[in-house]
Parts: C-alpha cells; structure tokens; sequence
C-alpha cells in the first residue's frame, strides 16, 4: 500500500543542482521583484526587532499599570495600553522574538527530523520505506491543531511541547519531499555507477544525496516559516500556547478579543504584526524560490 | 470502478485503523495517564483508581487496544467525565455546525477561486492577474482567527452589519444562514487565494499541452477550449488537493468557531482542552480523522469520475 | 535581397493552395531576438505533397505553426505572408481564422500520445470538431465520426467512439488524429511529423494511407519530416530548411538526384542507402547549427559548408534557378541556361 493521494509538495521534488545564484546576487534578485522586496523589508524587521526586543521595548511588556488601562493610542503609547495597563508596543516588540524562536526551533527541529527520516525511507529497505510512509500519512490525516490539542490535553502546554507538536506536524511533509528526491537521485546513474565501484552508504548519502535535497528541502522550510508563526499565534490565541505571561502576538489578540467592544486597539496591536510577518515571510518565501528553483513553483 | 470504489474505501479505512493507534499510543503507551490527566494534581488516589477502572485503563494494553477498537467501531467514544452524555451523542450534535460552516467556507472559496484562476490563466499578465497573484498570497498568508477577529471588528462592531457570536437560533434557518456569513467568509479568504494560484498555475500548464493546440488547430471556441478541454484537466489537482487538505480547513474551523462562539467540532475540542476532558477530546479528534478519510475518499473518487486515465489505471 | 522568388515552377504558383511569401518571423527571447524564419518562400500546388525537410530548429515548426497562425506569443511577424487560396492567414480576422483551421486547413500532429485530450473521448472529440455544422445533428455526426474513422482503418468504430484517447496504441491513435483532420474535408493537410513517434512497421502503414487518402480526396499536403526516405517516398516536391532558410527546393527527384546545395549534398551523401531504405535520424554533418540571434555575415551554410570559399563568407547567396522548378541558395548553384 502507498500514497493514497498525490502530495503537492513530495511531488515537488526534484533532482536539483541548477545553478543557484549566491551570495549578494541573491539580494540584488530579490530586490528586482517588488514583492520580494516588501518581503525582505518585513523580514528584516522583524528578525531586528525580535533580537532587539529589550533594548527597543518602550516599558516592561509584562509590567502592569492600573491606572492606564485601556489607554488609545498616544506619544506615550503609541499603540495603547490593554486591560492590565500594559504598553502594547512593548508587548508585540517582546512577540516578536516568541513569533521568532519558536518559528526557527521548530523549523530547524522538524527539518533535521524530516531529513533524517526522510533519507531513512528513501534509502533503507523497503518495508521501513513503507512503514515510515504509513506514520506520515496517518499524521497528515489529523488536522494539525487536532493534533496539538490532543497532545497538549496530555502534557499541559509549555514552550517545549508547542515547538514539539508544531515540528511533529510539519514534519511528515519535509520527510516526503526527501524520500522522493532521495528515491530519485538513489537510482540515478551516477549513483549506480558509484555503487557499482563500492561506495558505501554514507558516503552516497552524504557526497551526493544531502547536497541534492539541501536546496529544495530549505525553500519548503523557509516557506513554511510564515505557517508555523500562525500556529504558534493560533495555539496562543487559543490559550493554549505558550503559557502567560509571555506576550505571544495570539496572546494579545485573545485577550484584547475579550474587550473588543471597549478597546479595539489591542486586537488591532497583536493582528497588525501578525499579519505582516507572515506577509513578509511569504513574500520573501516566494522570492526565494522563484530564483533557486521556479519549478517548485507549480505546486500551489 | 467498481473495484477502483472498493479499494478507496479499503485504504480509507486503513487510515482510520492507523490514526487510531496513533492516538492510541499517544494517549495510553506515553507515561501520565488520562485518568491523572482528566483529574488534575488535586485528586485522591482513591478518585483516580475508580476513574481508571471506569475508563478501563487497570486492564492490559492488549486488552485495552482491542477495547478500543471495538467501542469505536460500535459508535461508542465513552462518557463525558463531566457532564456523563456519551460522547458520540455530543460529537454527533456538534458535527453538523462544523460541516456547513465547512461547506460554506469552501463553497464561496471554490465559486469564486477556481473562476478567478482561471481567468488568470487566460489573461495570463494582465493587471488583474498580477492583482490576483499578490492578493491571494496575501489571503494564504493572514491567519483565518486575525480575518475572523477583523471580520468581526469592522462587520459587527464597527458598521453592526452582521452578527458577531453564536450560529444563530435554533429552528430559524435565516438566522442561521445570517450567522454564517462571517465565519464562512473568514473560514474561505485563504482558500480563495489558494485555489485561485492553483487553478492559475494548473490551467497554464494545461493550456500549453499538445491537446490543446490540437483543439486550436480545428479551430475549436475559445470558450469550448477553456471549459471542455482545459478547465477540466486543470481542476483534477485541486479536487484532489481540496481532499487532503481538509485538514487545514478544519483546522481553521477551530480557530473560527472559537472566535465566533460557533458550536462545533472545534470549539468542543478547545472546550475540552481546557476542561481536561480527555473522551471528549478523543472523541472529537477521531471523528476529525473519520472525516478526513472520507474527504479523501471523495476527492479520488470524483477524480476518477472526471479522469478516465485514473480509471484505467487500475 | 532575394530579388527572384524560388518558385516551384510559374504555372503552379498561380494555382497554389498555400503559398508562403518572404516569411520572415523572430521570436522574443531574452538572449535578443531569435531570426527563426528569413525570406521563407515555399508553395503547395493543388492535389499535391510538397515535403519539408529539416533539423530540429531548422524553423519547420514555426514555419507550419504560421501557415495556422498558431504561433507562441512571443513571435514576432517580420515580414511577408502566408497565402491560403489568396488569402493571408496572418492577417485574418479571428473569425475568418476560425473557419479556416479544421475546415480547410487541418493538421496531423507529431506525438499521438498528447496530442488528444485525455479525459474526453474521441467520438466527443470528433463531434467538437463539427460543431459549426448547426444542421447535423449529434447522432449524424457521430456517424460520420465512425465513417471516417473506418476509413483510415479502425475496426469497430462506431462503438470505439466512446473509448478514449489512452484506450488505443499510438499507431491507432494516429490514425485517429488523420480521421479527424479530414473531418473538415480540407484544401490543405499539414502534417507534422506524423510517424515520428511510431515504429516502423506503423510508419510504413501511416505513410501509406496518407498516400491513399490523398488520391481519394484531392486534396493538399504539407509533410514535415527530418527523415529523407518519408519524403521520397510521399513527396512530389521538397524543400530544404536550414536554420531558417530554404536552401534548396525542387521535386524530389530534381533534389535528390541532382542536389546543388551542398547541405542537400551532405544529407543525402551520408546515407548512401537512403532511396531504399528508411532512415530514423538525420546523418551527422561537422560543426553546429549557427546562432540564429547573431547571425553570421554571408551564407548561413559557409560554417560546415566542404566547399565553402571567400565570396561565401562575404554575401550571402541568392536564390538561383537550376532548371525549371528547382531552385538553390548557394553561389556555386549553375543558374538555368537562359534561352
């Protein structure tokens, strides 16, 4: 038994190797596009403000200020306070770098996984092959936040298993575009002719099979940075996310969601950074994978 | 097809047994049982053994997983722990909310995506397909909980338009429908702009097959070309594509269910979350999983339909 | 340039079917424009085979891609015209074109595996292609769907037109793709490389009910191939494209048996076995195809030509007659004895 559908983005892969433009080209090209470059600006942005997040926050983002609640938007503070006084710039500064660390753990977690199970597929025997497929597919099946919910019934919610749950659910889809790729390189000529002079494994793997896969594999990775600062947002908006006080952008958006009807602001301050980042991640996303390889570009 | 028929519904249920033991081995083989869980750190030993034996858990694993097996297959998920209804009872009065706002959602999505991808794909660098090229990245891109919570914001508190919360009262179908909209518009942007881009990008590809030059040079309507030559084969993906990712659709019903104090699926998973529910929880996500092997099961099968080449595969 | 237009002879030009004129296209690439086609003249008198020969990017796909005007986007017309029974087709009101393609020009692709939808079958296929026949109802096309399909050869046709394009082997499907071309009953039949994609056994089979079925149906046909024997097997007249150009043009046998370009030589040298016989590839001739983005000054051919001298390098050479009929590009082409 195997797939059961056709997977957009396993479908996807393909033996690379194209050339790749490198270095401050890749931000020249990037730049030509407009798009691209609205991309690069967001991301930059944010990656600044998260790293800087101390320095740039106005006021302490989890400090409480009785006396200015629900304050609109003034010099003193430029997106307002919420219901417990707090600065709400200061609040999606400190977002951002939760947005930030958890969007590169779990990407770097779920690819490491997805290529290490992926290349076991695509290179072990056959029923390990099967097997692996199997897991995958039964994990597709569940809807991710299902999933996260079911797991964080379990074990409670902590930062640890938010970034867990997120990298188990993106993974199967990383270790299916690195089976395919493998399969496909695997049988390639001048991996036969290789074999056939005594290379063992590791060195096939590792001298020809991980330079293939590396590049499509971190623009899907890259692409799915805008997806996983959702869920995390979304878990948090829940109230299931990373635990308070810890000003998680979903945080904010669920608890200014509460006061809607007195103070709009504070939806407005935890949806804005939202939405930008995975605007500019998304663009910057595309950007990249038009210049490393347009043939991804099919899929969706 | 018949057979073809057959085999769909074999692998569907394969998916179904597979899931299971996943969520199986998730709940029962992972140390901190559910009983302990469901029963937080304040309960007596005493209060916990009763619940462990009531939920079976005193017995071997074996014993347990076939339990397991067989109370699903009989339609019995187990009791709330609270309120003590059989969850099956309250998933299949939950099911129906999430399935029209599903419906909904996708419906509007695929009325006015597919349309808007292909005429994309006609008027290939237009300003309106460069347009529809940078609005649908942005509708993937913006959560469906930020459109939701927005939606709500301009619609209901702002201009009072519509509805914020609720699914509307029970028996009035119009105030039903009414309550709908905005979720189902916040449920479907992003999938607008997803099967817009699809659509685009598979009509593209079709229109410059053989075949269709083939077409060309009998000088066949443009129109004839586009919805009986092309459309058709460049939809087969997307229905394909609609199928398995269902999952991302209901996902997002959670997230607009809760905005929206919507009953439903979703809104008993996160109320079960929170209430440490764990039947509830595992009664809601298994039906999640049942759904999306019939999804899958349908999108196959209706692309068989279209796709006489699938038929004969097999 | 080319002052003396390369007829295939006067008297068939004033009743050709098609006739190309000084076609000249370029397409856009980013590389600069690519001069596919230059100061192409070509003609297909009434009821007869006129074969084209060339390598792969020679131009024989623009050229018969624009005897349709079914060229990409990016093509660019530089100049002459594409005369369908005095008309120009590259200047047709889309309406006009309409009614011309699959009724009185229709065309017999290369690869029968794609050039079928796949999800439609062939008797749905074959009744699209008469839609303009208002008065015919869906069953009489459907009948004459079936008749013209036994008559290239299928067995059983009335109740195949309900299969599918997959449902046949390529040669069957070739043949269906001939059936539905002759549909339309047209003046001319473009055939591209019909046999390209089959064994040979079916390539004989194919090549002879083409010849068949232009006796029976008087009509024109414009073969497209890069394999000598096809041609002189099928062909009345031939005309060599070499990137871009028409080197050399006659019947078939003017051409090949006294070729007076030396490309013509070079093809038919190479394979001595070549009347009898029927190749699959174009013989190997030294050195590569020149750029067609940066053209090089004189004779296109001067690169790879065994008798290329100075003049050569310098001016490019004009079209000159040999005898009545035959033409050649090539400076050391004998003009026709004047009389």
């Amino acid at each position: 038994m195997s797939v059961p559908a056709s997977d957009p983005i396993a479908s996807a892969a393909l033996p690379a190797g194209t050339a790749a433009p490198r270095g401050a080209g890749v931000f020249r090209q990037i730049a030509r596009d407009p798009m691209g470059l609205l991309g690069l600006t967001l991301a930059t942005l944010l990656v600044v403000t998260g790293l800087f997040a101390d320095w740039l926050a106005p006021y302490d983002p989890i400090g409480i200020d009785v006396r200015n609640r629900f304050a609109d938007p003034s010099w003193a503070h430029p997106l307002g306070t919420d219901n417990l006084g707090r600065d709400l710039l200061s609040r999606v500064i400190a977002g951002s770098q939760i947005a930030l660390i958890v969007a590169f753990c779990t990407t770097f977690l779920a690819m490491i996984g997805g290529l290490v199970l992926g290349l076991i597929a695509g290179y072990g025997p056959r029923w390990l092959d099967n097997t692996l497929l199997l897991l995958f597919d039964s994990i597709y099946s569940f809807p991710y936040i299902m999933l996260a919910l079911a797991v964080i019934t379990l074990f409670g919610s902590s930062f640890f298993i938010v970034i867990l749950v997120i990298a188990v659910t993106t993974l199967p889809a990383y270790a299916r575009l690195v089976r395919t790729s493998t399969l496909g390189i695997k049988n390639s000529e001048f991996v036969l002719a290789e074999r056939s002079l005594g290379a063992r494994a590791p060195r096939i793997l590792f001298r020809h099979i991980m330079p293939n896969i590396l590049g499509p594999l971190l623009i899907i990775v890259s692409m799915d940075i805008p997806v996983v600062i959702t869920v995390e947002a979304g878990l948090s908006f829940l109230g299931l996310g990373v635990p308070p006080p810890a000003p998680s952008w979903g945080r904010i958006l669920n608890e200014g969601y509460s006061f809607i009807r007195q103070s709009y602001w504070i939806v407005i301050a935890g949806g804005l950074p939202l939405i930008l980042a995975t605007l500019g991640f998304t663009f910057l996303g595309e950007s990249l994978r038009d210049i490393f390889d347009p043939k991804l570009r099919k899929r969706g | 097809m018949l057979i073809y028929a057959l085999q769909r519904i074999g692998l569907a249920m394969l998916i179904c047994v597979v899931a299971m033991t996943v969520l199986f081995s998730i709940a029962y083989v992972i140390p901190g049982d559910p009983a302990s869980i469901t029963l937080g750190p304040r309960a007596t030993p005493e209060m916990r053994e009763a619940l462990r034996e009531r939920m079976g858990l005193d017995q071997p694993l074996p014993i347990q997983l076939v339990n397991f097996f067989g109370n699903v297959l009989t339609g019995d998920l187990g009791v709330d722990v609270w309120s003590k209804r059989p969850v099956t009872t309250i998933v299949f009065d939950a099911l129906p909310y999430t399935l029209a706002l599903a419906a909904a959602g996708l419906g509007w999505a695929i009325l006015l995506g597919i349309p808007l991808g292909c005429y994309s794909a006609i008027r290939r660098n237009t300003l309106i397909d460069k347009l529809t090229g940078v609005i649908s990245v942005g509708a993937i891109s913006v959560p469906s909980f930020v459109v939701a919570i927005y939606g709500i914001l301009i619609f209901a508190v702002g201009l009072r338009w519509l509805p914020a919360l609720g699914a509307g009262a029970e028996g009035d179908l119009l105030d039903q429908l009414w309550h709908l909209i905005l979720p189902a518009f916040a449920i479907g942007l992003g999938w607008v702009g997803y099967l817009a881009r699809l659509v685009r990008a598979s009509m593209l590809e079709v229109m410059s097959e053989n075949h269709v030059r083939t077409a060309r040079a009998f000088g066949l309507p443009e129109r004839m070309i586009v919805f009986r030559y092309a459309l058709r084969i460049a939809v087969l993906p997307t229905v394909t594509l609609l199928g398995i990712a269902y999952g991302g659709l209901l996902s997002n019903a959670v997230f607009v269910e809760f905005v929206f104090n919507r009953p439903g699926i979703g809104q008993l998973a996160v109320a079960a979350v929170n209430t440490r529910n764990y039947p509830v929880m595992m009664g809601a996500t298994l039906t999640t999983v049942f759904l999306f092997a019939i999804c899958t099961m349908i999108a196959d099968l209706i692309v068989a339909l279209l796709d006489p080449r699938v038929r004969a595969s097999l | 340039m080319a002052a003396v237009h390369p007829v295939i002879a006067p008297e068939a030009r004033a009743d050709a079917v098609l006739d190309v004129r000084d076609l000249s296209i370029d397409f856009a690439t980013p590389r600069g424009p690519v001069h596919a086609l230059r100061e192409v003249n070509l003609t297909v008198p009434r009821g007869s085979v006129v074969g084209v020969v060339g390598e792969s990017g020679s131009g024989k796909t623009t050229l018969i891609s624009a005897a349709m005007r079914l060229l990409p986007d990016n093509a660019e017309l530089r100049g002459g015209a594409v005369l369908f029974e005095g008309e120009d087709v590259l200047r047709m009101s889309p309406q006009a074109l309409r009614n011309l393609r699959g009724q009185r020009i229709s065309m017999v692709f290369q690869d029968p595996m794609t050039a079928l939808n796949p999800v439609l079958s062939i008797g749905q296929q074959m009744v699209d292609i008469q839609y303009r026949d208002r008065g015919l109802g869906r069953a009489a096309k459907k009948r004459k769907a079936a008749e013209l399909l036994r008559r290239v050869g299928i067995p059983d046709p009335m109740q195949r037109l309900g299969n599918y394009p997959h449902e046949f082997s390529g040669g069957m499907r070739q043949r269906i793709a001939i059936a539905m071309a002759l549909l339309g009953n047209p003046e001319l039949l473009i055939a591209d490389e019909p046999t390209t994609a089959l064994d040979v056994t079916m390539e004989a089979q194919i090549i002879h009910l083409l010849r068949e079925l232009q006796q029976d149906y008087q009509s024109s046909i414009l073969f497209i191939s890069h394999n000598l024997g096809l041609i002189a097997e099928l062909c009345d007249y031939v005309v060599i494209l070499y990137a871009g150009t028409v080197v050399e043009q006659g019947t078939v046998r003017d051409v090949f048996h006294r070729p007076q370009h030396p490309y013509t030589e070079a093809l038919l040298v190479c394979d001595p076995a070549l009347l009898q016989d029927v190749t699959r590839e174009l013989p190997t001739i030294p050195g590569d195809v020149p750029d067609l983005v940066n053209l090089p000054r004189g004779c296109i051919f001067a690169e790879r030509c065994p008798r290329v001298f100075e003049r050569c390098r310098a001016e490019d050479p004009a079209t000159r007659w040999v005898s009545a009929g035959h033409a050649a590009r090539c400076h050391l082409a004998s003009p026709l004895e004047r009389s």
